[in-house]
């Protein structure tokens, strides 16, 4: 039974290590002047000092972007987005979620039920915020419209480390809930779901 | 210490890179050229990542409007205390004799002389309150005044089709901007902030303003201009900070 289509999957794992490095990367820049009174512990950061992981983060974040943009390319085009992510309603949102925390919520193959909907969208929301809120603070002059309807640059700066966080919160989730459902693995891999239940 | 942008910086000069700081004390260009490893200490990673630099640098070039104007600002919204940003701490400030001073210029240019303070101030000046953005993060407004940069150019006959104008600072700063930044009518070559003089902290006697760059490309106590086609790279340049870093 196929699960997941190959651009699903490239661009999944391409993201996870575009995210991986921009994250770790963005925490470091962080620390150079951290808007909050604490410091993200420079082993969790990447690119050894301010150059280096501005380096990281200009870098990768061709790879973020590109990737995102192929996969909302296809995901738009193929009918991927609209078949699996949509309609999201949130009674179901609620059905499902309470039934998730009681651990019921069955997890079928080719469905995805409404949390996972909801949390996919979020991610993608995230994605976009991060990109969006990035570029204001990279080019406050040249897209200087665009950091204004961010509230200017100060508040585009937060908006980045909030976006940051939302999607630092669902890889926590998402990694966490694959660590309770393991069988969801090797589909995101090979494509294909396992023989046995 | 009430101001949160000055304890920042602080413990942000206490991380300098360690690495940076050791290399500090050779001649960094001569070391950069030696390794050719500036960015992370893999050769291999170190060379993918100053090669996504350079193409960052096209990038913003291309992005760059020499037209569009950097946000202006109140009075009102003036940072106070504005913040002392430098690779050295405050109390080695360098304090410039400004009647000794004279201004060095010299590539490609029609008049190489020197130009003294008082021939400086009695150019046409323009007046700016403009944000400032450290490659840190934090960001403050400041007003500065000076001599729009384009005029002077014109004044000594620079070379307009040229690629690079150099910066050399009585602190043994370095900086370089593309020609395109040089014209750009707000950049400056500031000599008051906030109406007074330049204070040795904030760059005695000229500062070079460039709104549309990170602050690290306003070099402070310029006393040397150099138009020229050959990359000149600049101090935190010659470590890795991306070149163009235009904002």
């Amino acid at each position: 039974m196929r699960v997941h289509p190959l651009p699903v999957r490239l661009t999944h794992w391409v993201n996870a290590i575009a995210m991986t490095v921009m994250i770790m990367s963005g925490w470091r820049i962080y620390n150079a002047s951290p808007l909050f009174p604490f410091e993200i512990p420079a082993w969790l950061t990447l690119g050894n000092w301010l150059g280096g992981a501005l380096a990281w983060h200009f870098a990768a974040m061709w790879l973020l972007a590109g990737n995102f943009a192929f996969y909302l390319t296809y995901g738009l085009l193929s009918g991927h987005v609209r078949r699996r992510l949509l309609p999201l309603r949130p009674s179901d949102v609620a059905h499902d979620l309470s039934q998730a925390l009681r651990f019921r919520l069955p997890h079928a193959g080719t469905e995805y039920n409404a949390v996972q909907r909801l949390l996919y969208l979020l991610a993608g929301l995230g994605i976009a915020g991060a990109i969006v809120s990035g570029l204001a603070i990279w080019k406050p002059v040249q897209l200087a419209p665009l950091t204004f309807l961010l509230g200017g640059y100060e508040i585009a700066r937060r908006v980045h480390f909030a976006a940051m966080s939302g999607l630092v919160l669902f890889v926590l989730i998402h990694v966490m809930l694959v660590a309770i459902v393991p069988r969801t693995l090797p589909p995101m891999i090979t494509g294909r779901a396992g023989a046995s239940r | 210490m009430t101001d949160p942008t000055l304890a920042n910086h602080r413990t942000a000069l206490r991380r300098l890179p360690r690495r940076a700081l050791l290399r500090g004390s050779l001649s960094v260009g001569a070391l950069t050229l030696l390794t050719g490893c500036n960015l992370e200490d893999d050769d291999a990673v170190d060379r993918v990542l100053t090669a996504m630099s350079r193409w960052n640098d096209r990038v913003q070039a291309a992005l760059f409007s020499r037209t569009r104007l950097a946000p202006v600002f109140r009075e009102s919204d003036i940072t106070d205390p504005f913040p002392f940003n430098a690779y050295y701490p405050i109390d080695q400030v360098r304090n410039v004799d400004g009647d000794a001073w004279r201004l060095e210029v010299t590539g490609a240019v029609a008049e190489r002389r020197s130009w003294s303070l008082a021939e400086l101030r009695a150019l046409p000046a323009e007046s700016q309150i403009t944000r400032h953005i450290c490659i840190e993060g934090w960001s403050a407004i400041g007003q500065w005044a000076g001599v729009p940069f384009r005029d002077f150019l014109q004044r000594i006959g620079a070379d307009t089709r040229a690629r690079y104008v150099a910066f050399h600072c009585a602190d043994d700063y370095r900086s370089s901007i593309d020609m395109a930044t040089a014209l750009h009518p707000q950049t400056l070559l500031a000599l008051t902030f906030r109406g007074a003089p330049l204070p040795s902290k904030y760059g005695f006697p000229v500062k070079l303003r460039v709104p549309t760059k990170l602050g690290f490309k306003n070099p402070k106590h310029v006393m040397a201009i150099e138009v020229t086609n050959k990359f000149p790279g600049g101090f935190w340049e010659d470590y890795g900070y991306n070149w163009f870093s235009g904002i």
